[in-house]
């Protein structure tokens, strides 16, 4: 039992208002991973999202993983129509969503057929057995029904009737028998709450405030939660309780925070640090619209959000925005990308700041816009007509991103550049604690505008392409300021003077310069994680692949065995010390989630024989598999 | 979703200009010039637009660096680098979304979006649509030739049906666009129509045109001598000039020729038609009125131009106010703003949030 009278003060045992209260076994666990599965209309992503939240405020540390298909509503009750959220809680820092449940929650046939396989043996497995008529068995396939043929019984089933419970509740409120089953959601994170020893004010609370305007269906949820929770301690069938302890985070004030919003908030503290107003040009994609909505909300912070007819407008208005002096900033997904290729490029000739916020999902085309991937690399990289340098950040985790927008923007002011940021749907929708950063620990990124004639001539003309020397930056004279009237554009630019030139070696020096600007920019060095000292082979990844890859370097290395990690997160310019770094190891593997950009990348620069590993499933790597991967190369059986 | 009912900034308040800073130093053409050297074919009609621009601009009064024009690609985009302005020379299509960001985030500049018929309509004809039907605060100049210059002669989305061009060299089979009645069915709020030879026409739509809050579209028929020569000829010259053109006044009722012979009246369709005077009377002339809300009659006006150019309108086809895209958003902002000074609001209350927890430091950390 935890010790924490405030936390144990939240316990409502109370709530149990008749019959005696039951002796059930609690558990101590470190960890367990729950996955609520149904279909797209059951309500399955505010389940978790709010189990979250009260692990969250409960002190665990935590890693969320939401699984959803494109559709808003695919037919009910079908495959494709299965929506699942899996939440990894722990009382030590985790770094993934984890690979399998120890908990199912399966809402109808369908996300029992479409999760199951992941169950292991043993494990606990909640059925909803309402929706298992012969009508829906039948639209998934299931001959018979797998709650009373044999085929569960490598598992702990609880089979709980869900709906009809919940209706019977909330009779009393005279709500429909439709409306009223609508809440079995809330009946199964009750039920999950008593389990796991959760708080149930928070989502009472939440509840409350999410049905403000229609307090009826706010009371008949909480109604619903209350009888899931009551359910489990008054029926015989749970007859154990877990308890997971506050993780002994470092010190400090934390909240839950997912990829997206910390994106937007990384956003509003850029505009503010550098003392800019921002300006968002966008269009709405899966899986990057959230950070449109957030930053939406946030015009009192001097944030104007712009949704514009097309990816190339949202872009392109970003970039006028610039040009006025602006933090111009666009949000997208792999598609958009390539609709604002072009801009890109212009902002490049332009030598203007632009952000760039790309929220990889899975390619090629429309693709899989709800799953993830880390295919968008080489298209950031190499993905525009001529030499077209742009910086490239690519955040680890969701709280990352916050840091991440805060340095891409520091980048693009600071060098007058397009930057792209690389998330993906796993980092945007995925959530972590997040440890609040304190405003005045952030760095100051403001930059000073062109206000006076520069020419070295003397002639008080404004060349608009004269560099520092330092950055190589030019400078930004933004509209209004008088005497430096001046005209820019995508055609070359005649070296400092900044006018048109078709000069072949006036070209070949622009080209030059512009390459040796980014190439140029500071970037921290790679850091490497080798405990033992003596680790040949070195694991070296990207983006959203850093917690798999650090839970398997755990596992790894708690199997007796030595592995270097390090991660990148300035993926153009790379780290200085990176080709020394790769050089130190004997055997170099990279995953991906794409068919092996980076490590095409690291081979083609640093001519090292790095080993690929990638996997493109729409769903992050599994530490399991990864432990696999790097064994193998440990004792030297990885395959070429 | 529900929708709300939003204060209407500036609607009739507000000019085009009026959050312009203004100069009282005196300013000639020649401030306005650039130098650059001008790179258009001998013959071009750009050259009469330019000297009409540079030779207006000074009457405006504004201070030059706030001023801004924004093109896409073509003969026609190159125009900002001969102009002592602010200028931006950017990609094919997409100068109305360029100049959108740029007139949203400063309502203290004038921007101005030069473009050609294929830059507007062809490649950027959904920034253009959508510019005008936010009511952007941009005065948008479209130079049509009815041709592609810079790529060497084929046909645009304005040329004639028929038209034998480099690429199409059995004659096109492509409808074109009438600017004017694309514009107007984007819920433009200003569009106008002058001839480049025409200066005196030009500069007063040019003069309205920036006067006006909102998005102006402008067309200006202009010649290509390379690969479209003469396309606007016999709206300069002959005996029948005055029998085509058809000049808009406003509150006058319509009507051209000579000696005013032809007039303008309501046709059986529903729409307009030319008829002589004398078969109708004066008085069933239509009269022109470009602040009628209702475009229906501006578009009826539109519709009278005709591609083998028998009848070609000319001047202020609509001009109306509606609110602008730019105010409303920056109103938007202002008033979150100064509810958020009100409450106190700051990055590190955002940050933190509502839903937090505290990891205290162990006794060991504290010792």
């Amino acid at each position: 039992m935890s010790t924490d009278t405030e936390v144990g003060a939240d316990r409502p045992d109370r709530l149990v208002a008749h019959g005696e209260i039951r002796q059930t076994e609690v558990r101590q666990t470190h960890r367990v991973v729950i996955r609520f599965a149904g279909d797209s209309g059951d309500g399955m992503q505010l389940t978790g999202d709010r189990f979250t939240s009260e692990a969250a405020a409960f002190g665990n540390d935590l890693a969320t993983l939401p699984n959803f298909p494109a559709e808003i509503r695919a037919p009910a009750g079908t495959l494709p129509g299965v929506s699942s959220f899996q939440l990894h809680f722990a009382d030590y820092d985790i770094l993934t969503p984890g690979d399998r449940p120890d908990v199912l929650v399966a809402m109808n046939p369908a996300a029992l057929k479409a999760n199951l396989k992941d169950l292991p043996h043993g494990q606990v497995l909640i059925v909803n057995t309402d929706e298992f008529t012969k009508r829906n068995l039948a639209k998934v396939g299931y001959e018979s029904n797998p709650l009373e043929d044999d085929s569960l019984a490598p598992y702990q089933v609880h089979q709980v009737a869900m709906a009809t419970i919940t209706r019977n509740a909330l009779e009393p409120t005279g709500m429909s028998k439709k409306d009223a089953e609508r809440a079995k959601n809330m009946f199964a994170l009750g039920l999950l709450s008593w389990m796991y020893h959760r708080g149930t004010e928070g989502t009472e609370q939440f509840l409350r405030e999410k049905f403000a305007k229609k307090p009826e269906l706010a009371e008949a949820n909480i109604l619903a939660f209350r009888t899931g929770w009551n359910y489990g301690e008054t029926t015989e069938s749970f007859a154990v309780t877990y308890e997971v302890a506050p993780a002994a985070l470092p010190t400090g004030t934390y909240r839950q925070i997912t990829g997206n919003l910390a994106l937007a908030y990384g956003v509003v503290a850029a505009g503010q640090l550098a003392k800019l107003p921002v300006f968002l040009g966008t269009y709405p994609i899966t899986p990057a619209s959230d950070v449109l909505h957030e930053l939406s909300k946030h015009k009192g912070m001097g944030v104007t959000t712009f949704q514009a007819e097309d990816e190339i407008a949202g872009i392109g208005a970003a970039l006028g925005a610039s040009f006025g002096g602006a933090l111009g900033v666009t949000s997208t997904s792999g598609p958009g990308v390539a609709l604002k290729s072009e801009t890109i490029g212009l902002a490049v000739a332009l030598e203007l700041p632009l952000l760039i916020l790309d929220v990889q999902r899975g390619g090629p085309s429309t693709g899989l816009p709800t799953k993830t991937e880390q295919a968008d690399l080489l298209q950031a990289m190499y993905g525009r007509n001529g030499e077209a340098p742009v910086p490239i950040i690519a955040p680890a985790s969701p709280s990352e991103c916050f840091a991440a927008a805060i340095e891409a923007a520091h980048i693009a002011i600071k060098y007058r550049t397009p930057v792209f940021l690389l998330s993906d749907g796993a980092i945007a929708n995925g959530s972590e604690p997040w440890n609040v950063p304190d405003v005045a620990d952030l760095p100051d990124i403001s930059t000073s505008f062109a206000t006076e004639a520069n020419a070295p001539d003397g002639s008080g003309e404004f060349w608009p392409y004269l560099r520092d020397d330092d950055t190589l930056a030019r400078p930004w004279a933004v509209p209004g300021t008088a005497g430096l009237e001046h005209r820019i554009g995508g055609l070359e630019k005649a070296d400092g003077r900044g006018s048109i030139s078709y000069d072949g070696d006036n070209h070949d020096r622009m080209v030059r310069l512009r390459q040796a600007k980014i190439d140029g920019i500071e970037v921290d060095d790679v850091t490497v994680d080798d405990p033992s000292g003596e680790a040949e082979v070195l694991v070296l990844g990207w983006g959203s692949t850093f917690g798999p890859i650090g839970a398997a370097c755990r596992r790894v290395r708690a199997a007796g065995m030595n592995v270097a990690q390090a991660h990148v997160r300035s993926m153009n310019p790379l780290p200085g010390n990176l080709g020394e770094v790769l050089a130190r190891y004997r055997r170099v593997v990279v995953p991906e989630m794409n068919l092996g950009q980076f490590a095409m990348m690291l081979r083609a620069k640093y001519l090292v024989d790095v080993r690929s590993y990638t996997k493109v499933a729409g769903l992050p790597f599994q530490a399991e598999e990864l432990a696999g991967v790097l064994t193998d190369a440990v004792k030297g059986d990885l395959p070429a | 979703m529900t929708a709300i009912d939003l204060p209407n900034p500036a609607v009739g308040g507000l000019g085009g200009l009026d959050l312009v800073p203004t100069t009282d130093a005196p300013q000639k053409a020649k401030d306005y010039t650039s130098d650059q050297e001008v790179r258009w074919c001998p013959g071009c009609g750009d050259y009469a637009v330019l000297a009409s621009v540079r030779s207006f601009l000074p009457e405006l009064g504004l201070k030059r660096e706030n001023i801004v024009f924004v093109s896409g690609i073509g003969c026609s985009s190159r125009f900002p680098y001969y102009l002592d302005t602010y200028g931006m020379h950017s990609i094919h299509g997409r100068a109305p979304a360029i100049a959108t960001g740029l007139a949203v985030s400063r309502p203290d500049l004038s921007v101005w979006v030069v473009t050609g018929d294929g830059d507007a309509l062809s490649i950027g004809g959904n920034h253009l649509i959508h510019a005008l039907r936010r009511n952007m605060n941009i005065t948008i100049l479209l130079f049509n030739n009815r041709i592609y210059g810079l790529t060497k002669g084929q046909y645009s989305p304005t040329s004639e049906v028929g038209k034998v061009t480099k690429s199409t060299p059995m004659g096109s089979v492509d409808a074109p666009f009438n600017p004017v009645s694309l514009a107007l069915g984007a819920e433009a709020t200003f569009v106008g129509r002058a001839l480049d030879s025409d200066r005196k026409g030009l500069t007063e739509v040019l003069r309205q045109a920036a006067a006006h809050r909102g998005a102006s579209l402008v067309e200006i028929f202009q010649d290509c001598p390379i690969f479209n020569d003469g396309s606007f000829d016999v709206l300069r010259k002959g005996d029948d000039v005055a029998q085509r053109l058809i000049p808009l006044v406003d509150g006058e009722p319509i009507r051209f020729g000579n000696d005013g012979e032809y007039g303008v009246v309501r046709s059986e369709s529903g729409g307009l038609k030319v008829v002589p005077v004398a078969e109708v009377g004066e008085d069933a002339l239509v009269v022109h009125r470009a602040g009628e809300q209702d475009p229906t009659q501006a578009f009826a006006l539109s519709r009278l131009s005709d591609q083998d150019l028998t009848h070609t309108v000319t001047g202020i086809f609509r001009k109306v106010d509606r609110p602008t895209y730019d105010d409303g958003a920056r109103a938007q902002v202002k008033a979150a703003t100064e509810q958020a000074e009100q409450r106190g609001d700051n990055l590190q209350a955002l940050l933190t949030g509502k839903d937090t927890w505290a990891v205290m430091p162990t006794p060991e950390q504290e010792a």
